[in-house]
C-alpha cells in the first residue's frame, strides 16, 4: 500500500490523488493532536498526543517517498525518545502536578519571547519554501533509490556534519553518565562503622517499619500501623502513594481487627476469671 | 525495484485481501498452537504429560482457553484511566500482526492462476519495519500497566520499556552486518542474497547477538521481567482480564512468531535451502520454501520453550547488564570488524589468503597476549568490624571431620551398599 502510494507520488511537482487523501487526513490528525498535546491535563496524554502526531508525521514521510526516514522518525522518536518521556513520566506519578512557582526570575517573559521569535524564524524560513523552491521528486534524483541516496549523502557530502552530530550525542551521554555516578562513588566506599556510628547518632536507631507489618494486611500498598492504631508515615512508599489517583475507600484502621473483641472486652472477661479462682 | 516487488506490484485486490485475512489467520493459529505446544514441551521437560484432555492429544486446550477468555466477566478497576486502559491492549496487538506484513514466507507461486510471491508488501525498508512495530508494541504493555493505577502493574511496565529500549539497540545493531552483506535492506532481497549460502555460517556473532536480543525484545523467560510472577504478581497485565487480556497474550505470541520469522529471514536464508537445492529442482519450488520457512520458524519458537522450561529469571541488574555492557559493545565491534574485512575485500588485491592468514595471526596474537597477561589480582578486602565487640573470625570454615568418625562413616555406607543381607535376613545387622 504504501509502496504504491510513493510510487503514485514520483512526478516531481505534481501532486498525485493518493497522497492529497493520506494528506487531508493525517494533516488535521497530526495538528489536532497537537494542540490536545498543549491543552491536556494529565501529562501521559500530552505525551501520546505526541506521539499520535509524530505517527502521522512518519506516515505523511513515507508518502512523499521517503520510507527510510518515515521509520527512522518512528524507531528514533516514538520508538525511543518518547518512551523515555513516558518512562520518566510514570516515574514521577500521574498526579503530580507542575509546581507554578518561577525558578529563575522572569523565565515566563523569556520563554514568551523567545518562543515567539522561534516561530518567526520557522516562519520565515519555512514560509519562503513554498514560493520559491520548486519541488523535485525523491525517487529519480540521482540514486537507484531513497535508501542508498541518503546512505552516500551522509557518508560523502555530509559526513563533517554527521560526524559533528554524533560527538555532540556522545558528549551530551558521557556527560550524564559522568553526572549520574558522580553521586554514587561518594557513598560507595562507607565501612560498616562509619554507617553504626551515623545510624546512632542519626534521629532514627531502628530499620524503617515495613509496610502491613502490624495490620491485617502484608500488602506494599497497605501502611504499618503504630501501636496506638494510627499509621505509620515512614512505611509508606513516596512512588505507590503518588501513582494512585482516588483514595479507595479503606476499613479505618483497627489494631484489634486480629484479636476480635475489643480492648475492654477481654479486660472484663480476663477479671472476672481472676475473680472466681 | 526487485522480482519480488515487481511481482506484488500487479497483484489484484482479492489477492491482497486474500493474504491478509491468511497473514491474520497464520498469526492465531500458530499463536494456539504455540500455547499447547509450549505447555506440552515444557509438560515433558518436568516430567509431566501436560494438557491431554481437550480435543485429540490434547491439542484444542487453548482453543477452549480462548473462547473462556472471550467470556469472562471484564473487569475495570476503580483506578483505571478507562481510555487508555481500553485502547492499551489494541495498541499491542495491532503492530504485531502488521510487523508479518514484511515477512518473507516463501517464494514466487501461482495462486488462482496469478503469479505472486507469498509476501503482502516488499518495502525497501523491510527489516525497519519490524523494529518500528516492535516499539510501538511497547507502548501497549506500557501505557496498559500505567493505566491500571496499580503498583505491580506500573513496576511491569517500566521495565518493559527499559528492556525493550535496551534490548531494541542490540538488536538494531545485529541486523547491520546482514543488511551490510545483502546490500538491501528489503527482506525479500535478504532471502535472495542467501541464494548461495546462509548469513549463520558468515556471521556468527551477528546471529548470537540477534537470537539473545530477541528473546529480550519479546519478554520471555529468562527475560520475562515485566511479567515476573513472583515479584510482580502478572506485571503489567496484573489488572486485565477477559478479552483484554486475550489481547496482550495474542500480542505476545505473535511477536514471537514475528521475531523467529525475522532471525529465518535474516540469517538463515527465508525458504531457501541452498543444499538441498543441488539435489533436485524441485525444492526451489515457492511452497516447499513456505513449508521450509515454517518449519525453521518452529525451531525458533522451539528454542523460547526450551530456555523458559530450562532457565532461571535473570535479576534486573544481571539483565541490564548483558544488554549493555556484553552485547551492545560486542555488536560495535563486530560491525567494525566486518567494516575492516569489507573494505580490505573490495579494494584491489584483496585476496581471500592473505585476509585468512592475517586474521589467524591477529587471533594468535590476541591469544598469546591473553595468556600472558597476569590475571588480575583482586585487593584483599579489609572488613571493618562495626564495633569493639568480639566476632567469630571471618574465614571461619567447617572443621574437618575427626579421623574416627570418618572412619565409621567409611564402615556404614560399604555395609548399605551390600544388597544381599538385607535379603537373607538376619535382622541385627540392619539395625547396627
Amino acid at each position: 500500500m504504501i509502496s504504491v502510494l510513493a510510487q503514485a507520488a514520483d512526478a516531481g511537482g505534481v501532486v498525485s490523488t493518493g497522497e492529497a487523501v493520506v494528506f487531508w487526513i493525517l494533516g488535521p490528525v497530526a495538528l489536532a493532536s497537537a494542540l490536545a498535546m498543549v491543552f491536556a491535563r494529565n501529562a501521559v496524554h500530552s505525551a501520546l498526543f505526541l506521539v499520535a502526531t509524530m505517527l502521522s508525521l512518519a506516515v505523511l514521510y513515507m508518502v512523499q517517498q521517503a520510507p527510510f526516514l518515515g521509520f527512522v522518525q518512528i524507531i528514533v522518536y516514538t520508538g525511543a525518545v518518547m518512551m523515555l518521556f513516558l518512562f520518566v513520566l510514570m516515574l514521577v506519578g500521574r498526579d503530580s502536578s507542575d509546581s507554578v512557582v518561577e525558578v529563575l526570575r522572569g523565565q515566563r517573559v523569556a520563554a514568551l519571547l523567545l518562543g515567539v521569535a522561534f516561530a518567526l524564524l520557522l516562519v520565515a524560513g519555512v514560509g519562503r519554501a513554498f514560493t520559491d523552491v520548486t519541488p523535485a521528486g525523491l525517487g529519480p534524483a540521482g540514486s537507484t533509490d531513497n535508501l542508498s541516496g541518503i546512505g552516500q549523502l551522509i557518508f560523502t557530502k555530509y559526513l563533517f556534519p554527521f560526524e559533528l552530530t554524533s560527538a555532540l550525542l556522545i558528549t551530551a551521554a558521557l556527560g550524564a553518565m559522568v553526572l549520574a555516578f558522580a553521586q554514587r562513588r561518594r557513598t560507595a566506599s562507607q565501612g560498616q562503622r562509619v554507617t553504626v556510628i551515623e545510624r546512632l547518632r542519626g534521629d532514627r536507631i531502628s530499620p524503617l517499619p515495613g509496610p502491613g507489618v502490624f495490620a491485617t494486611a502484608n500488602s506494599v500498598a497497605v501502611p504499618a500501623l503504630l501501636p496506638d492504631g494510627s499509621i505509620a508515615p515512614e512505611s509508606l512508599s513516596e512512588i505507590i502513594e503518588g501513582t494512585s489517583v482516588d483514595e479507595q475507600p479503606r476499613p479505618a484502621p483497627d489494631a484489634h481487627a486480629l484479636t476480635g473483641p475489643a480492648r475492654s472486652e477481654i479486660d472484663q472477661t480476663g477479671r472476672t476469671k481472676v475473680g472466681d479462682e | 525495484m526487485n522480482h519480488t516487488q515487481q511481482l506484488l506490484a500487479d497483484d489484484p485486490f482479492w489477492l491482497i485481501l486474500l493474504k491478509v485475512v491468511v497473514l491474520f489467520g497464520v498469526g492465531v493459529v500458530l499463536t494456539l498452537f504455540m500455547i499447547n505446544w509450549e505447555r506440552k514441551v515444557v509438560g515433558r521437560m518436568q516430567q509431566r504429560p501436560g494438557p491431554n484432555r481437550t480435543g485429540p492429544g490434547g491439542w484444542l486446550q487453548s482453543l477452549a482457553d480462548g473462547l473462556k477468555l472471550a467470556f469472562k466477566e471484564d473487569i475495570m478497576p476503580a483506578n483505571a484511566d478507562k481510555k487508555i486502559f481500553f485502547i492499551a491492549p489494541v495498541i499491542s496487538t495491532i503492530p504485531a500482526f502488521v510487523a508479518f506484513s514484511v515477512i518473507p514466507f516463501g517464494g514466487e507461486v501461482s495462486i488462482f492462476g496469478e503469479r505472486t510471491a507469498l509476501q503482502l508488501v516488499d518495502l525497501p525498508v523491510g527489516v525497519l519495519v519490524v523494529l518500528a512495530c516492535s516499539s510501538i508494541g511497547v507502548y501497549g504493555i506500557v501505557l496498559g500497566g500505567w493505566a491500571s493505577g496499580s503498583p505491580y502493574s506500573l513496576l511491569g511496565a517500566l521495565r518493559s520499556a527499559a528492556q525493550v529500549i535496551s534490548y531494541e539497540i542490540a538488536l538494531g545493531l545485529s541486523i547491520v552486518a546482514v543488511v551490510l552483506y545483502s546490500r538491501s535492506m528489503s527482506t525479500a532481497d535478504i532471502v535472495e542474497a542467501q541464494g548461495g549460502g546462509w548469513y549463520f555460517w558468515l556471521l556468527v556473532p551477528s546471529f548470537a547477538v540477534f537470537v539473545i536480543s530477541m528473546v529480550g525484545e519479546t519478554n520471555r523467560a529468562p527475560f520475562d521481567l515485566p511479567e515476573a510472577e513472583s515479584e510482580l504478581v502478572g506485571g503489567f497485565h496484573t489488572e486485565y482480564s477477559s478479552l483484554k487480556f486475550a489481547l496482550f497474550f495474542l500480542a505476545e505470541y505473535v511477536n514471537m512468531v514475528t521475531v523467529s520469522a525475522m532471525a529465518t529471514t535474516l540469517f538463515l536464508g527465508g525458504g531457501k535451502i541452498p543444499w538441498l537445492g543441488h539435489l533436485w529442482s524441485g525444492f526451489d519450488n515457492g511452497w516447499f520454501q513456505f513449508l521450509a520457512f515454517i518449519v525453521k520458524v518452529l525451531l525458533f519458537l522451539f528454542l523460547f520453550i526450551w530456555l523458559r522450561g530450562t532457565l532461571p529469571r535473570f535479576r534486573y541488574d544481571q539483565f541490564m547488564r548483558l544488554g549493555w555492557k556484553v552485547l551492545v559493545p560486542v555488536s560495535l565491534l563486530w560491525i567494525m570488524v566486518i567494516f575492516a574485512i569489507r573494505t580490505y575485500r573490495n579494494s584491489s588485491g584483496g585476496s581471500l589468503t592473505v585476509l585468512l592468514i592475517t586474521l589467524g595471526i591477529v587471533l594468535l596474537a590476541v591469544l598469546a597476549v591473553a595468556f600472558l597477561v597476569p590475571e588480575r589480582r583482586r585487593a584483599a578486602v579489609t572488613v571493618e568490624p562495626a564495633s569493639d565487640y568480639p566476632v567469630p573470625p571471618l574465614d571461619l570454615g567447617v572443621p574437618d571431620t575427626p579421623r574416627r568418625t570418618a572412619k565409621r562413616k567409611a564402615l556404614a555406607r560399604e555395609k548399605r551398599r551390600e544388597p544381599a543381607g538385607a535379603l537373607t535376613g538376619d535382622p541385627g545387622k540392619e539395625t547396627e
